[in-house]
């Protein structure tokens, strides 16, 4: 609990990732219209909005993932501190920036492959083969996402084998595995029951002591529960953004206001 | 403030502002009976004003109640969050203000049954200070219905004035007290009467800075005049 009336002014905070002005086109459709704002680091960050606001669009953008499509364009930027490095820059490498900033997805997706190839996927790619080194980092990136205890006797077990809340924490692993600096959630537990939903919270709320962490989620409760920072958003807007706290209790905007109450806008 | 989407939410609320404005009236009848009491030395209505208290306690938790199911069904946030915190706590404060004029009425019977110093009963200042926070009740009760938070930061900023009559009452009752001593008992009951008065002032500023708390999002507790005029200028 914060004692302290005022709290610190997000621009204050140090910033992990910056979007800057950026804009986003489907073909002709303008999804994204000058979005900026911070990501602060070590923190939780919600985007919250109704379907179609262009949350997932925006959280997709970190992890260059609308580069294949013929017809989507970026503009502005999104820079990563403390490089520098624009996400964006057509010469930065969109494998790196995966590596930089991780992805856990909406449903499971584990590959068809055992649950120690699943987490050093990523290392392999890297080009790692000495065995201590992968088996190290497995262990180390199933304990942070929760899930070694429950997986280290059968570790060579298909990755399908696992219930569901167990393969969304092996993807997790396998997004930690590399060692990101940013982890991209897009609706990472609207799959799963209450209850492993609840143990997915913990998990990112412990997560955040090492990485910085964009959430796109359609619970408004769970932006609630897990961000320090919520941004809501609106026919590819950004209307508000600010400490969760402070949208969900007294948000400056009518239309945050409207949204999170569940009233007609 | 427009609807929900959800017309049960709406119906909910609806219900519990309409609960607290009864509650309300309830507790403003209960203390203007016992102010009336004390002013004619009634000791029927002032019998009635101590049974008719039950009634206040069961609203409250009925309204909390009300309050803690729709936390639970409904999870509310902004200004419904707001509406629901600030009420939960409002409904304490009408309960202890029922609780005042309970005790109001309870000594002035004390005081007739004693069958002296009548003429204290008849003190001016008490009787100012109770038309002054009877009339705050009633106005914080209409700011709540409406939310209109500069009638309840006035109400915020005259609490100051029943404090300054209270005081003005024990320095005129210890005169008394001084010039006769048999007036003691009756003046120490006036005293505890006018302290009960000014208790509802307290509890009426505190129902305004709820008020304020649901309409502007601001907690403008503890903050002095000054701090209150900052924050209501602030937005």
């Amino acid at each position: 609990m914060n004692p302290s009336h005022s709290p610190i002014p997000i621009s204050a905070l140090p910033v992990k990732a910056e979007v800057r002005d950026f804009n986003f086109h489907y073909g002709a459709f303008h999804a994204l219209k000058d979005i900026t704002m911070p990501l602060c680091e070590r923190k939780v960050t919600a985007l919250i909005g109704p379907s179609g606001c262009g949350k997932s669009t925006l959280l997709r953008s970190f992890n260059r993932m609308h580069d294949l499509y013929a017809g989507n364009r970026y503009g502005g930027e999104i820079i990563l501190h403390p490089d520098q490095t624009n996400l964006l820059d057509p010469r930065v490498d969109p494998i790196e920036v995966r590596m930089r900033l991780s992805m856990v997805f909406q449903k499971p997706n584990p590959f068809p492959k055992s649950i120690y190839e699943n987490v050093i996927y990523g290392q392999r790619v890297r080009g790692v083969t000495k065995r201590s080194l992968l088996d190290d980092k497995a262990e180390e990136a199933l304990r942070a996402a929760a899930l070694w205890n429950e997986v280290k006797h059968r570790l060579h077990d298909m990755a399908f084998a696992l219930s569901g809340g167990q393969q969304q924490r092996l993807c997790i692993a396998r997004a930690l595995a590399t060692d990101p600096e940013i982890l991209l959630f897009d609706e990472p537990t609207s799959a799963l029951d209450p209850i492993v939903t609840a143990s997915i919270e913990e998990l990112i709320t412990e997560l955040k002591e090492k990485v910085t962490i964009l959430i796109v989620t359609h619970n408004m409760q769970q932006a609630a529960r897990v961000s320090d920072f919520t941004a809501y958003m609106y026919l590819g807007e950004l209307i508000e953004f600010g400490y969760t706290d402070e949208i969900f209790i007294k948000p400056r905007d009518k239309r945050t206001e409207d949204y999170i109450t569940g009233r007609f806008g | 403030m427009s609807e929900h989407l959800s017309k049960q939410f709406d119906s909910e609320l609806d219900s519990i502002r309409a609960h607290v404005t009864r509650m309300g009236g309830l507790v403003e009848e209960q203390l203007l009976g016992a102010l009336n009491a004390f002013g004619e030395s009634n000791q029927e209505l002032s019998k009635l004003i101590v049974e008719r208290d039950k009634g206040v306690d069961e609203m409250e938790m009925a309204i909390d109640t009300a309050c803690a199911n729709i936390v639970v069904r409904r999870q509310p946030t902004a200004i419904d969050l707001r509406m629901v915190m600030a009420v939960s706590k409002a409904v304490t404060d009408l309960e202890r203000i029922g609780d005042e004029a309970k005790k109001i009425a309870k000594t002035t019977r004390k005081i007739i049954e004693r069958g002296s110093g009548g003429c204290l009963t008849q003190i001016l200042q008490v009787r100012h200070m109770g038309e002054q926070t009877a009339t705050m009740l009633r106005e914080v009760l209409d700011a709540f219905v409406r939310l209109d938070f500069a009638a309840a930061a006035s109400i915020v900023r005259r609490d100051k004035e029943v404090d300054q009559h209270f005081r003005a009452v024990v320095r005129q009752l210890i005169t008394y007290m001084m010039e006769d001593p048999r007036t003691i008992s009756t003046a120490l009951d006036v005293i505890f009467i006018a302290k009960s008065i000014e208790r509802v002032g307290d509890h009426c500023k505190n129902i305004a800075e709820d008020v304020i708390y649901i309409a502007k999002g601001r907690d403008v507790r503890h903050l002095g005049l000054k701090g209150l005029a900052r924050e209501m200028g602030a937005e």
